[in-house]
């Protein structure tokens, strides 16, 4: 007991700090990825819901291939693919040495972009929830187009998409563990990494697991609590007040 | 030269040409894996609802707790816990005789596999029958049927027809997720495909091996919205 123990210590013996470090930084690349994946995903949502033939089939084909690809492939391409271009642009600019891309800022693209999709989804369903009526009571009182947007149409936006985003936050958190395949440290590539030094698997990826399932009943719990807030307004049962 | 090498000389690719074989032959791989995990699982995840559903305080809450873990943590997790873990109580699986299942990678993957999506689709079942309506349970018992006649001729009919689009989708989510697999060394469609992009660098393979994915991805969709088109024929007025 007191060796296991003593492998999940701090310190030098320990791999208590090195988890914990990875665990930070699993959170903060979800964290980091939720906003930009988010709003990309109601920018999509609102070109397929545009009037414009051309956005409308634009926003299709991204919601086809990045919820069609694997995630792990799709890191994979932005990964290599910014990298090579990267490495071209600086040599085509003619500056000295290399360039290499953050795994950070590549995990962060390409997790932004599948969330992007799936959140585009949770938008279109919120966005076809609120009655045409709201619009046109909002244009009537002289509003235009991005003011009834921003406050009529968004803050009743927010409460029904926060089921599926949350959903999506919840997909995502686990998603990061694939971002340990491009070198960066997150909690995954520490419990591997302890895995290959102590020959401990069930400890260390036991211990990974429990930790990814805290943050997940975290959110869940904190999600429920948003969930009741953004609802106070609302009768609960009966499909509200509308 | 073969059929698997034509995609990549019709584009004149010399990487997709050489390493087009095994990359079909990854595809494969990923289809029998997905194949073998979903059927397994489906079994696995329809029990695991019954007994939430119907069980005792203990198997259900016991089902419940499967399903938290497997749908809290990552796939990824999972899969080396199952891969590296069975190489550490090694001679515990020799004495029971399973060691020569969990020494093959593929089989670690499929049996990982299984009781995530298990665990999935326990969820979708769970939901679809409990979204029929208690009345038709009540209505089948005043004409006298048993509990399993009711549940497999009157319950399981209007649960399938509800849980058909979430399966789809855990179908396709399950095709992308055993990309995964890739990482425990099995040369699946993501496996054969990262192997050659280290042997040639050249991006186009990557490229290919999404197209394949999702072409896969649309073809189950397709095949989805005929089956439900079949299965809700009663609901389309003419």
């Amino acid at each position: 007991m007191d060796y296991y123990l003593n492998l999940l210590a701090w310190g030098d013996k320990g791999w208590g700090d090195e988890l914990a470090r990875g665990a930070m930084i699993t959170i903060t690349l979800a964290l980091a990825t939720l906003p930009f994946g988010v709003a990309l995903g109601l920018l999509v949502a609102l070109a397929k819901r545009s009037d414009s033939a051309v956005l409308r089939a634009a926003g299709t084909i991204y919601t086809t291939v990045f919820r069609g690809v694997p995630e792990l492939l799709t890191l994979y391409i932005v990964y290599f693919g910014l990298q090579l271009g990267l490495q071209k642009a600086w040599k085509g600019l003619g500056l000295p040495g290399n360039i290499e891309m953050p795994a950070f800022v590549a995990g962060m693209i390409a997790l932004g972009f599948v969330l992007a999709a799936f959140s585009c989804e949770v938008w279109i369903g919120a966005l076809n929830s609120i009655h045409k009526g709201q619009r046109e009571g909002a244009y009537a009182l002289g509003l235009n187009k991005a003011l009834a947007f921003r406050l009529v149409v968004a803050p009743q936006l927010l409460r029904v998409a926060l089921p599926g985003l949350g959903n999506n936050w919840m997909v995502l958190l686990k998603e990061t563990s694939l971002v340990s395949v491009i070198a960066l440290p997150d909690l995954m590539f520490w419990t591997g990494r302890a895995n290959v030094v102590t020959k401990e698997p069930f400890l260390f990826f036991g211990a990974a697991c429990m930790i990814y399932m805290v943050f997940s009943v975290l959110s869940a719990w904190g999600l429920s609590r948003l969930e009741g807030r953004t609802n106070r307004g609302f009768v609960s049962g009966a499909g509200g007040t509308r | 030269m073969n059929w698997c090498q034509y995609p990549g000389y019709v584009i004149g690719n010399d990487a997709l040409t050489n390493y087009g074989c095994r990359i079909f032959g990854g595809l494969g791989t990923t289809m029998e894996l997905v194949a073998i995990s979903v059927v397994l699982g489906s079994g696995l995840g329809l029990a695991i609802a019954l007994v939430r559903l119907y069980g005792g305080v203990v198997s259900s809450s016991v089902a419940a707790a499967y399903t938290t873990f497997f749908r809290g943590t990552p796939l990824l997790a999972q899969l080396f816990l199952v891969y590296y873990g069975a190489g550490q109580i090694r001679p515990l699986l020799q004495d029971v005789g399973l060691w020569v299942y969990f020494r093959e990678a593929f089989f670690c993957a499929a049996f990982t596999f299984t009781l995530n999506t298990a665990a999935y689709q326990a969820e979708v079942y769970r939901g679809a029958i409990q979204s029929v309506h208690r009345g038709q349970w009540e209505a089948a018992r005043a004409l006298g049927m048993r509990a399993r006649h009711i549940f497999w001729k009157v319950v399981a009919p209007q649960a399938g027809m509800v849980a058909l689009r979430p399966l789809g989708n855990e179908l396709v989510i399950m095709v992308k997720s055993s990309a995964v697999a890739s990482l425990v060394t099995i040369l699946d469609l993501m496996g054969s495909t990262r192997f050659a992009f280290a042997r040639s660098f050249d991006l186009m393979v990557y490229v290919f091996a999404a197209l394949l994915y999702l072409l896969i991805v649309e073809i189950i969709r397709r095949v989805w919205d005929v089956i439900e088109q079949r299965l809700t024929r009663h609901l389309h007025t003419a």
